[in-house]
């Protein structure tokens, strides 16, 4: 994979991933403030003293988007990888066991599919207590069933080829085939699909965030902070633009870099 | 109608009958399996065993799950949703017009955003990769990026505080006409459009493309057919089967969509009466506003396969 001759768009797109990657990990180290300090007046415009402004209780909007990005970013980062290692597993499982254990899989999947992803996180948030690790297993568990059909379709392209038949003739074991088979053959839609789960994962729990059901206060997060701020707009206040705008330069970077990724699969896939 | 065509669609019909009433097993015992005990969150820490014990009885939640879910179902078929535990009133009461509303909001928005899709698709797809189609497929390429809320408050601080033209809060109320009822929606309803339009503007281009690569398009091209004519009575009647598909796909997407719209404009919907009851955890008035988008979304979907088994011949053979 060339990255010199990727578009301008995909090079644009991992060059703004890679810089809120880096936030989220060296950010809070040079942070102006802490995120719960209280330093200037409410709603402070943008200054030399303020790069961002300040918030709805005077707390520094820069530091709380350095300390948000870490706290989103890891969440959504712990949730994808999760259901994601969950998802394969399950779904190349059912691939290349096929016959009744691939059949109970795939109509379990289906009937949780059949329901909203936000609405089903709310019904289980109104029962476990709402922390981090229930927040990033709820969104782990609803999200392996999209990963768990593609991978399980990707696994059943694959199962079939002779190299796969040949391991199976050979003796080696399921969890061989699966590894070593069958996960090289199908890593780059993958990895695609993971960029997009993430993004997904990014939005969704910032839409929790917003609706109070996310991050609990005072640690900071995207979209706990567009709550924050949202009586602001009334006054003609954007600071809770930042957070939202923030969110949509990366979704946007991350779906460049997975159109590209995809673009390369097709191209790989068509030529062999 | 082909005996066999109605045997596909009963069968389809019995499918998301069964998925609902999987779905409404899980909304129920969620709160038997999940770790977290309703009334020891009502009361919170400091509660004494007895007022515990005392409210489970109150709760039911002192009989056997079964028994309970048996008689949450059957209430809710005869119309009783249950009881709220915060405020005491019948759930069915709480919610009122709020189901109203809220559809009165998805509807709205439904019948603006579909038409649009379809047209910016065709638009689209008789001006592939040039630059109507490129503009267009890169503006929603953005817009499925945006999240809800961001949407919502740029069109509020440029609409309703830098213009004056719209108020910040959907209020609406039993009192208002039907022109001050859509006067009230217009941003949360431009707001839900502008995201559903990008999803279903999308999948509609796909679904024509895919027809027009077939054999019987080059025909008509290669007779000297005009290209408008070419899309809108050759390649749209065969097109029309995967586009209802993503219409509806997409309108459940909206019933999704409408929950955070609601709290951004403090509309007074379902969504909002369902996002305000998850944080004081009245179960009841949950379960009860989940299984009702469980329904709904589960109906829209199920319509969708209906209206793709009649429009289309191929899925009437299944292998």
């Amino acid at each position: 994979m060339s990255l010199a001759r990727a578009p301008l768009s995909a090079k644009l797109g991992l060059f703004v991933v890679i810089f809120y990657v880096l936030v989220a990990v060296f950010g809070p180290f040079v942070s102006p403030h802490s995120q719960s300090e209280i330093v200037g007046g409410v709603w402070e415009p943008i200054s030399s003293k303020f790069w961002l402004g300040t918030d709805n209780v005077g707390r520094d909007i820069l530091s709380r988007m350095i300390f948000g990005t870490r706290t989103t970013l890891f969440i959504a980062f712990l949730a994808t990888s999760l259901s994601f290692s969950w998802g394969i597993l399950t779904g190349f499982f059912a691939a290349v066991s096929g016959g009744w254990i691939d059949q109970v899989l795939s109509r379990w999947v289906d009937l949780l599919m059949a329901f909203p992803t936000l609405i089903f996180a709310l019904v289980v948030l109104s029962i476990v207590p709402i922390n981090m690790t229930t927040l990033i297993l709820v969104m782990a568990v609803l999200d392996s069933t999209r990963v768990f059909r593609i991978a399980r379709a990707l696994a059943a392209d694959t199962a079939v080829l002779d190299f796969v038949e040949a391991a199976r003739l050979r003796g080696e074991s399921t969890l061989w085939i699966i590894f070593r088979e069958i996960l090289p053959n199908t890593l780059t839609p993958l990895i695609a699909e993971y960029g997009l789960r993430f993004s997904f994962a990014v939005l969704f729990l910032s839409s929790l965030s917003f609706l109070g059901l996310g991050v609990q206060p005072p640690a900071a997060d995207w979209g706990g902070m567009v709550r924050d701020n949202s009586l602001g707009i009334t006054f003609g206040r954007t600071a809770s633009l930042i957070p939202a705008a923030a969110l949509a330069i990366l979704t946007v970077s991350v779906n460049f870099v997975v159109d590209w990724l995809l673009d390369k699969t097709s191209d790989i896939r068509n030529q062999g | 109608m082909s005996t066999q065509l109605i045997r596909l669609i009963l069968q389809r019909v019995a499918l998301g009958v069964v998925t609902l009433f999987v779905i409404s097993i899980l909304i129920f015992l969620s709160a038997e399996i999940l770790p977290g005990d309703v009334a020891q969150t009502i009361l919170g820490q400091s509660a004494t065993p007895e007022n515990l014990a005392n409210l489970r009885t109150q709760l039911g939640l002192d009989k056997p799950p079964l028994q309970r879910y048996m008689n949450w179902l059957g209430g809710i078929v005869r119309g009783d949703l249950g009881t709220s535990i915060v405020n005491k009133q019948p759930v069915a009461k709480l919610i009122g017009s709020r189901f109203t509303n809220t559809l009165f909001l998805a509807s709205v928005s439904a019948l603006i955003a579909v038409p649009a899709a379809i047209l910016l698709g065709l638009l689209a797809v008789r001006f592939r990769d040039k630059w109507p189609d490129k503009f267009i497929s890169a503006t929603t390429l953005t817009a499925i990026s945006l999240p809800e809320f961001f949407v919502g408050y740029v069109l509020i601080l440029f609409f309703a505080i830098k213009l004056p033209w719209f108020s910040s809060l959907s209020t609406v109320s039993a009192s208002m006409s039907l022109g001050e009822r859509l006067h009230a929606i217009v941003l949360p309803c431009a707001t839900l459009t502008f995201v559903v339009l990008a999803h279903m503007m999308r999948m509609t281009r796909a679904a024509i493309i895919g027809v027009l690569s077939s054999p019987y398009i080059e025909m008509a091209q290669l007779k000297g057919v005009s290209p408008f004519r070419v899309i809108f009575r050759h390649a749209f009647p065969n097109a029309i089967s995967p586009i209802i598909n993503v219409v509806v796909v997409n309108l459940a997407y909206l019933i999704v969509g409408v929950v955070v719209v609601e709290v951004i404009f403090v509309y007074p919907g379902m969504g909002q009466l369902f996002v305000d009851n998850v944080s004081k955890r009245d179960l009841p008035v949950v379960q009860a506003c989940g299984l009702i988008f469980a329904t709904v979304f589960i109906g829209l979907n199920m319509m969708a396969d209906v209206l793709s088994i009649i429009g289309n011949p191929k899925l009437r053979y299944p292998k």
